[in-house]
């Protein structure tokens, strides 16, 4: 889509290196005095060719490199993998593990959202809130210490299971951090939901109406929170959410009413902080024993799957919506081809719905309300044959012009 | 709004959530800082304890190495070079992502976690 400028309207362009964003995207938008009429924006501006890298290392090496492609939701795509590879190679994944991998699953949730509302406190301009919110991720991050001794990426999940394990030691830990989540949710309640200001600030903005979400294909927390009730965990139950009978949490569940602005996507990321609580509780008390993983050489199980043909796909519920990973496996060492769907490339394109008819001075919080992660989904880069865009062989037709032109006049 | 400056009131009366800095102040002279702590004039706080299955840097007893070149086979940052002539491993601290893969799969236990962290330097190897 391009941006037609007409008299009375001025293009402003957002990005890609901009205080606002976090991370690069190039948003630009056409306006008229404050309000934004029409919004365009380009992807694509950190490509890692991660998938390339991919196809020249064994499943065993790409686990670390899934877990580069996003820093917050690391476990998702790791996990994501792992159950293509599973998939195809027909490994089943012990219990246990199942139960370890949901419990890594759902405290990255918790962290992400208080992370995210943190962010969208601080695009506010509320820092304290901010700096509460993120005082309160501490504690979930102590725990994913306990599991892997890391605070952020894990490196946990491995084909057919888990590394690492939740001893029952650590068990008293979780449910402390569980019942500090509840405490703690009802303070974040009251800053987020009933203050005035946050309210008049994100109430009936950004709107994503539900038929909007739909065509778009936004997915997790902006598709909940115009509710649309899709969830993976509650659709397609994986890992030890069959157990659980996990519902998807749309806003009316709290507010009695369904909008799509800002405010009730602050209100989803809430309810599931303590939804994820109550599923780690779950976990912990649930958990089943034996065995972690399901061939512990890794050497034997790169064998086994240098024998194995097929293709799959691994889906998965990350804090931002659903990770898709496809993989094809040609009986070499090297994946033949592995694709990433990361949740945030489904939920660009409902900006466009959200950010039309808003003013300049609301595009930070719509911006985040998707809680966009850039580099995630950057799979490919577009080099446009455009006319403006001069490459090195024009530029240097050019100069040779030049230099003709000057010779000829000195002649 | 009310509710957060309740909050924030009794933070006020908290101690701060982040682990404290070895000395509460930046001194001025680092050196004469160690001088007196060494002297028993100053207290440090004392380093906050790495979790119990942190992964630091990956100690390497070149003795009990075989050579099999297993680690080379898993790991994910090539951070695990080999050695022809002495047949023999070599790491690099600057390329390695601390994922541990190397020492699980090692046969003989020639590959540990250690804790430390403190691994910035000038110099590369």
């Amino acid at each position: 889509m391009r941006l037609s400028r007409d008299k009375n309207s001025f293009k402003i362009s957002v990005g890609p290196v901009h205080p606002a964003l976090k991370e690069p995207i190039q948003l630009n938008c056409l306006i008229a005095g404050e309000k934004i009429k029409s919004v365009d924006f380009e992807l694509s501006q950190a490509h890692r060719g991660i998938e390339w890298i991919a196809t020249r290392r064994n499943p065993i090496q790409i686990l670390y490199l899934a877990e580069r492609i996003c820093g917050i939701c690391n476990i998702c795509h790791t996990i994501s993998f792992c159950t293509a590879v599973e998939k195809i190679a027909g490994i089943e994944v012990p219990a246990r593990a199942q139960y370890v991998r949901t419990m890594g699953a759902e405290l990255e949730r918790i962290h992400s959202h208080l992370l995210w509302a943190g962010v969208a406190a601080h695009e506010l301009g509320f820092d304290s809130a901010m700096h509460y919110t993120w005082k309160a991720r501490e504690k979930v991050l102590d725990v994913i210490e306990l599991l892997s001794g890391n605070r952020i990426t894990k490196g946990i999940p491995t084909i057919g299971g888990v590394r690492r394990d939740f001893e029952e030691k650590n068990h008293a830990k979780i449910i402390e951090a569980v019942e500090y989540y509840r405490s703690v949710f009802g303070k974040l309640k009251a800053i987020f939901l009933d203050d005035p200001v946050i309210k008049s600030r994100t109430k009936d903005i950004g709107v994503l109406t539900k038929k909007d979400a739909l065509t778009l294909c936004a997915v997790g927390p902006t598709a909940r929170a115009s509710g649309i009730a899709r969830d993976v965990r509650q659709d397609e139950p994986y890992a030890a959410y069959p157990d659980f009978g996990l519902k998807a949490i749309t806003p009316d569940q709290l507010t009695g009413e369904i909008k799509g602005d800002v405010f009730d996507r602050i209100v989803v990321r809430l309810l599931e902080v303590a939804q994820s609580a109550d599923i780690l509780e779950f976990c912990v008390k649930n958990m089943p024993g034996g065995k972690i993983v399901y061939e512990e050489k890794p050497i034997k199980l790169l064998a086994q799957l240098k024998g194995v043909h097929g293709e799959a796909t691994g889906r998965l519920e990350a804090p931002r919506g659903e990770v898709f990973h496809y993989v094809k496996l040609v009986g070499e060492e090297s994946p033949y081809s592995w694709k990433v769907k990361p949740p945030t490339y489904s939920n660009l394109l409902p900006w466009i719905p959200m950010l039309e008819g808003e003013q300049v001075a609301d595009i930070p919080i719509i911006a985040a309300s998707i809680d966009p992660c850039m580099s995630c989904c950057n799979r490919a880069v577009v080099a446009e044959n455009n006319e403006n865009v001069l490459n090195h062989d024009m530029l240097h037709r050019l100069s040779v012009e030049k230099t003709e032109n000057i010779r000829g006049q000195l002649a | 709004m009310f509710e957060m400056a309740k909050e924030l009131l009794r933070q006020l009366f908290k101690k701060p959530a982040t682990n404290e800095f070895p000395a509460k102040h930046a001194p001025k002279s680092v050196l004469k800082l160690l001088e007196k702590v060494s002297k028993g004039k100053a207290r440090l706080n004392p380093p906050i304890p790495v979790p119990e299955k942190f992964r630091g840097k990956i100690d390497y007893d070149r003795n009990k190495c075989i050579g099999c070149k297993l680690c080379i086979k898993v790991c994910p940052a090539a951070a695990v070079v080999f050695q022809e002539k002495e047949r023999k491993i070599k790491y690099i601290c600057s390329r390695c992502t601390f994922c541990a893969q190397c020492v699980d799969v090692c046969p003989v236990n020639a590959l540990t976690l250690s804790n430390e962290f403190l691994i910035a330097d000038y110099k590369r190897d």
